[in-house]
């Protein structure tokens, strides 16, 4: 078995013969159309998950932040290089 | 500040213990939010179906909860944390005033900005060069 690339990007696994190079520019373009959701201007989308924040576990609801400027950041994954 | 990957809350802890908090002195001091099912990370359209991760999206929202900025990265390229403080504080200014303001390019605190309305259109040069900055 060759080495796995370690990238920033967390691999995971795939069913065998669904890779995504193999398919079809439209169905690839109608996936990027429905994933943009968010515009400048426009409402952040309201979510509510679970965290972990200085050491406790508690949930947090986008909502609750109103009044206050948020900075969301999204990342690859814990343990990855950058 | 809220940070959002795929990881669990319980790897959070773990990833803050053992590595993040001896980068930071007493840990990361923020939120860092699971988001084991791409939720949100679909609807911000930063979820990576094919790596099950998210990419590197930052979102700025206003007390509003209106989306003032985005910037979305591929993994391998880290951001650059004082361009997006200097944004911040140039929103945070715009919005003070009411619209009556906008910061032209490169603007930091403390520099010229601009008073926009009919009489500025197509005299900005008079008021405002890019040396400026």
């Amino acid at each position: 078995m060759p080495d796995e690339a370690v990238g920033c990007a967390r691999p995971t696994g795939a069913v065998v013969g669904s890779d995504p190079a193999q398919r079809r520019p439209e169905e690839l373009e109608s996936e990027v159309m429905a994933m943009t959701t968010v515009r400048v201007g426009g409402k952040a989308p309201d979510f509510e998950a679970p965290a972990y924040s200085k050491g406790t576990f508690i949930r947090v609801k986008l909502s609750e932040y109103l009044g206050r400027w948020v900075l969301l950041c999204f990342y690859p994954g814990d343990f990855t290089f950058v | 500040m809220l940070a959002v990957s795929t990881d669990s809350q319980f790897v959070h802890k773990i990833w803050n213990e053992t590595e993040l908090s001896k980068m930071v002195d007493g840990g990361i001091p923020f939120p860092m939010i699971a988001d084991a099912a791409g939720h949100p990370g679909k609807v911000y359209g930063v979820y990576d179906e094919e790596a099950g991760v998210n990419i590197r999206g930052r979102f700025l929202i206003d007390p509003d909860g209106v989306v003032q900025a985005m910037e979305v990265l591929t993994p391998p390229v880290g951001r650059r944390l004082d361009e997006t403080l200097r944004q911040i504080q140039a929103f945070q200014h715009v919005r003070a005033n009411k619209g009556a303001e906008a910061t032209p390019a490169g603007w930091e605190p403390g520099k010229k900005t601009l008073k926009v309305g009919p009489d500025l259109v197509g005299n900005v040069w008079k008021v405002w060069k890019p040396k400026d900055n």
